[in-house]
């Protein structure tokens, strides 16, 4: 699957999209094959607040736990509350209908430190 | 300066990984834990049929003119019972009524018994079964390296099988074995299984591995036969309630609080064990392995607390998602009082109380 180049990436294998004061966050393709059938996602409450780095939920396949980090600092506005019912969106559709949450972002600034589709696709392929 | 000990990788490794299974170590051993994905392959089992390598198991043979009495010994289950091409499933404890390993007897015959043992037990079973069969006229070798074994299950095993078996798959009782060909191949053919659904479980030479899975899988090709890992095989004992040593028993546990009494018969005679079971036996249970079902949002994984009243009174010993039923399930010990179904408790999921119920099991009961 190529990498979408409308949004930003972490080395955590988030994507987020940001477009008129609010970013939209997910987890990628590759952490989604990683992963395997992902079977549960907890997902925090509006007006919840993080840093950049905190862990803001979990994603769980059968077998493992893992945790999901802020890409940076901001309120929840809202979470996916689809993937309670339907967490098998995660793995077929990450980018689009698995959206996780959106922020509203506090530092302007973090955006910029974020990878663009290339240094997150030359991330992928030195691992 | 450490020494790392090298992963070993069975047989059907190299066959597993042109396949596209995905590798994870486990037991020592270099296995597959998924291939289509642990939900699908799941599935194909309770639906169809699904086939997984389990060449990790040990095996180990006891032989002379005293092996069953030495079996007898060794194992809590009356072996003196067992027949010809029969096979029977069983603990081996320790002198302190602790659980050394669960495991399959198989009689051959009076002066020889195959036994399946656990991957991760097996040199320690090996170690205890010489320990305490010096006094006998038998001989115990370890054969693991020579054999390897496959395991094909669901409810269209036998209708695959029977084309390509020259045993009559469809008359065989559950835990009967016979020595014969499956494509050609000799092997050891037992209806056995861990995954609650009707099944086999064949033996072979190690260096007859590929030939065989190659067999089962062309056989399986209109049965939608779906390669299975390490991944579905724990959702499917688990659902089951099937324990895996080393998670839902282990040295520190006794066969009658792990609810396994019914492998213990005590009236056969003295055994390894026997005296500290007795004593257990007579007295009250102080804590037993229940199932439970998560009555909030949440998984329970092996390790996280079991509380009631803010305190600790336990932990999960296994627990998954299970794809049968769609819900969060789990094992673990817990007082005698809080061990029938209705009582609940709540499991400690990073750091949240989540409410948990305790449910009659097997969790699953296969059409």
């Amino acid at each position: 699957m190529t990498l979408p180049t409308d949004r930003k990436y972490t080395t955590e294998h988030e994507w987020l999209h940001e477009e008129g004061g609010e970013a939209t966050v997910g987890i990628t393709e590759h952490a989604q094959q990683l992963l395997g059938d992902v079977v549960f996602v907890d997902l925090p409450a509006a007006g919840k607040v993080f840093s950049k780095g905190e862990v803001f939920g979990s994603v769980e396949s059968v077998k493992a736990v893992s945790d999901l980090y802020a890409p940076i600092s901001g309120e929840i506005s809202t979470s996916n509350t689809v993937l309670a019912e339907q967490p098998q969106l995660v793995n077929s559709d990450c980018y689009g209908e698995a959206w996780m949450v959106k922020i509203k972002p506090s530092k302007t600034g973090e955006l910029v430190e974020l990878l663009d589709a290339n240094a997150y696709q030359k991330l992928l392929s030195s691992t | 300066m450490t020494v790392e000990a090298k992963i070993l990788r069975t047989p059907l490794f190299a066959l597993q990984q042109a396949r596209g299974g995905r590798f994870v170590p486990f037991a020592g051993w270099e296995m597959a834990v998924q291939f289509a994905g642990v939900v699908a392959e799941h599935m194909a089992v309770r639906s169809a049929v699904g086939l997984f390598d389990v060449s990790h198991m040990g095996e180990i043979v006891l032989e002379g003119p005293q092996a069953a009495a030495a079996v007898q010994h060794l194992i809590t289950q009356d072996v003196s019972k067992l027949l010809d091409n029969r096979a029977l499933y069983t603990v081996m404890c320790s002198e302190a009524g602790g659980i050394v390993d669960d495991l399959i007897v198989y009689r051959e015959h009076p002066e020889r018994f195959f036994l399946c043992v656990n991957a991760s037990r097996c040199s320690d079973d090996f170690a205890h079964m010489q320990a305490h069969t010096k006094a006998f006229d038998c001989s115990v070798t370890d054969v693991s390296a020579a054999w390897a074994q496959v395991a094909l299950q669901g409810p269209l095993a036998q209708t695959m099988i029977s084309g390509i078996c020259r045993h009559n798959s469809a008359d065989m009782k559950p835990f009967s074995w016979v020595d014969t060909q499956v494509g050609g191949i000799d092997v050891r053919l037992a209806r056995t299984g861990y995954t609650g659904e009707h099944g086999f479980e064949l033996y072979c030479q190690s260096n007859d591995a590929e030939a065989l899975f190659l067999a089962l899988e062309k056989a399986g090709e209109p049965h939608k036969l779906g390669l299975c890992g390490l991944g579905a095989r724990d959702t499917l004992r688990l659902e089951m309630k099937y324990p895996l040593y080393g998670n839902d028993i282990d040295l520190a546990h006794n066969p009658f609080e792990a609810g396994l009494g019914w492998v213990v018969k005590l009236q056969k005679g003295a055994f390894v064990g026997s005296k500290a079971l007795q004593a257990i036996k007579a007295a009250p249970l102080a804590r037993q392995w229940i199932g439970f079902k998560m009555m909030g949002r949440g998984i329970a994984r092996p390790g996280y607390p079991i509380t009631a009243e803010g305190r600790v009174i336990g932990s999960v010993t296994s627990g998954t998602h299970s794809p049968s039923l769609g819900e969060a399930i789990g094992c673990g010990y817990v007082p005698t009082r809080l061990a029938q179904p209705g009582m609940a408790f709540d499991i400690m999921i990073r750091d949240k109380p989540v409410p948990a119920q305790v449910v009659a099991t097997p969790f699953y009961k296969s059409r």
